[in-house]
């Protein structure tokens, strides 16, 4: 039975012609909101002609993307989760995490703004006014950089949201989850790119935005071929060094400039981490 | 309403203008999905065959699971086939995560059982002594095999069709094994989830109405050569 999948297998890798190379192919573990806004669609097809590397890009959470480099199952991170990227970086797995760019994280709501968030001085305080007036909150719940940016600052709030009936988990990605909240009237907490590339369709508007704890900011992290050693490192370290050139970085700084107006992201390659 | 109208518009627009994007999914779809259930059909015909025409101890418990398995939930089957296909699981040495191979093997695991399921029930309401009339004519093994399988056709082009819905329609498992990987692993069914999640509703209409007219189109098919030769 086994032999004869796997002879089945087989054939179907040979229909499938050359989509097995694995020596030219990188598994680029990242977040949705680089899929979400588009601009890994700009990003992956000019490192793939310049290099020659197939880029296979799984776009998850950041929790779950540091989860698959802790295993070995991807080649390179582009996460925005500085905290769990320190641990993981303490823990030995990655190499040379560098700075990618940033842009920064919104408190959105209702066009109305019933809690009356736009007066509120700062994110925390926000959040306070959101906790107390009981308004429905939808959450990412999934473990990635934008729900760990909202537990801290829940936590910032001197607020534990689990549990109460106002807090909705959706456990899906920032664009599903957009969705959301938009049809429930409900307040969210969003990375800018995704929420511009998605305003359109939403009935959503910034209530909070410009406090210093509400920076988004991305790093790429390359896993470490000493601890994984199926782990295409020449393909990573490729990407990497990719993201942090400067044709990248001029890509990043004007990406969505034409369609939204304002840039999504802001090139940060170099400039001092902290 | 109006983004319903809007969305039918656009899925004439994507097919009238031959997106090379739409198309290539479209295309990527049908291969994916008919080989698996090719696969299926090998290995779930087998299987049935010999579940209906052999005896032995514990065939009811076996029948049992297989029945039990054309419920498999796909995100069930994606998430074990996914811990198989790792760099570092039992079967990572074949580097399959995240290619066509995988939807593959993912669907013909979800499509076989169907496959199994029914062609035992379809086997089995054949009259019993159908067999022993072929044999006694002096047919061999596997001209007896072949009558029954002929004599059941009609069933056994109803399992192919329940088995190919049930991996064109799946979505759990291509995400998982495939990663919705653009220009590589993307399938009807995991684009629609991606542009909802976009909130590119019109793409994502577009996108649902090629898939079901796909889906009809294969049964047409089979459903053609089904009822090609009328039985008397």
């Amino acid at each position: 039975m086994k032999n004869r999948i796997l002879a089945s297998l087989a054939g179907a890798i040979l229909c499938l012609g050359p989509a097995a190379f694995a020596q030219h192919s990188v598994i680029l573990a990242t977040t949705t909101s680089t899929q979400d806004s588009g601009l890994l669609d700009v990003l992956v097809p000019m490192f793939q002609k310049q290099t020659g590397f197939q880029v296979k890009t799984i776009a998850v959470g950041s929790g779950q993307a540091i989860a698959m480099g802790r295993k070995g199952e991807a080649d390179v991170l582009l996460v925005h989760s500085p905290e769990a990227e320190k641990a993981f970086m303490a823990d030995g797995p990655g190499l040379n995490r560098r700075l990618v760019m940033h842009n920064d994280f919104v408190v959105l709501g209702p066009q109305a703004d019933p809690a009356g968030l736009k007066a509120a001085p700062g994110a925390a305080a926000a959040f306070r006014k959101l906790a107390a007036g009981s308004f429905t909150f939808v959450s990412r719940a999934d473990q990635s950089g934008t729900h760990a940016q909202e537990k801290k600052l829940w936590k910032g709030a001197g607020v534990d949201p689990a549990g109460r009936p106002w807090y909705l988990e959706t456990g899906q990605g920032m664009g599903q989850t957009l969705n959301v909240a938009s049809e429930k009237k409900a307040y969210t907490l969003s990375d800018r790119g995704t929420f511009l590339a998605m305003r359109k369709n939403l009935g959503l508007a910034i209530v909070s935005e410009g406090d210093a704890s509400l920076a988004n900011i991305y790093h790429v992290i390359e896993i470490d071929p000493a601890k994984f050693p199926k782990v295409n490192a020449a393909g990573g370290k490729a990407f990497a060094a990719f993201l942090v050139s400067a044709p990248a970085q001029e890509v990043i700084r004007t990406f969505g400039k034409d369609r939204f107006g304002s840039p999504l992201f802001f090139p940060d390659a170099g400039k001092k981490d902290n | 309403m109006e983004l319903l109208w809007e969305g039918i518009r656009k899925a004439f627009d994507l097919l009238r203008t031959l997106d090379p994007e739409v198309l290539g999914i479209t295309l990527f779809t049908l291969k994916v999905t008919l080989l698996a259930t090719l696969a299926s059909l090998v290995l779930g015909l087998g299987a049935g065959l010999a579940l209906a025409l052999t005896q032995f101890p514990g065939r009811r418990v076996v029948i049992s699971l297989v029945n039990t398995g054309m419920g498999l939930p796909p995100v069930v089957v994606g998430l074990f086939v996914t811990m198989f296909l790792w760099r570092n699981g039992p079967l990572g040495g074949f580097e399959l995560l995240y290619t066509p191979s995988a939807i593959i093997l993912a669907q013909t695991v979800i499509a076989t059982p169907i496959i199994t399921g029914i062609s035992v029930a379809a086997l089995q309401q054949l009259p019993p002594d159908l067999r022993l009339q072929i044999l006694s004519l002096g047919a061999t093994r596997p001209q007896m095999l072949w009558l029954l399988v002929r004599e059941a056709r009609l069933p056994l082009l109803a399992a192919v069709m329940a088995g190919f819905g049930g991996v064109i329609s799946e979505v759990g498992a291509s995400l998982m094994v495939g990663g919705n990987i653009k220009g590589s692993t993307r399938v009807l069914t995991t684009a629609t989830v991606m542009e909802t999640g976009k909130g590119n509703f019109d793409v994502a209409i577009a996108l649902s109405l090629i898939l079901l007219a796909l889906t009809f189109a294969v049964n047409a098919v089979l459903t053609h050569i089904q009822q090609r030769e009328r039985p008397r």
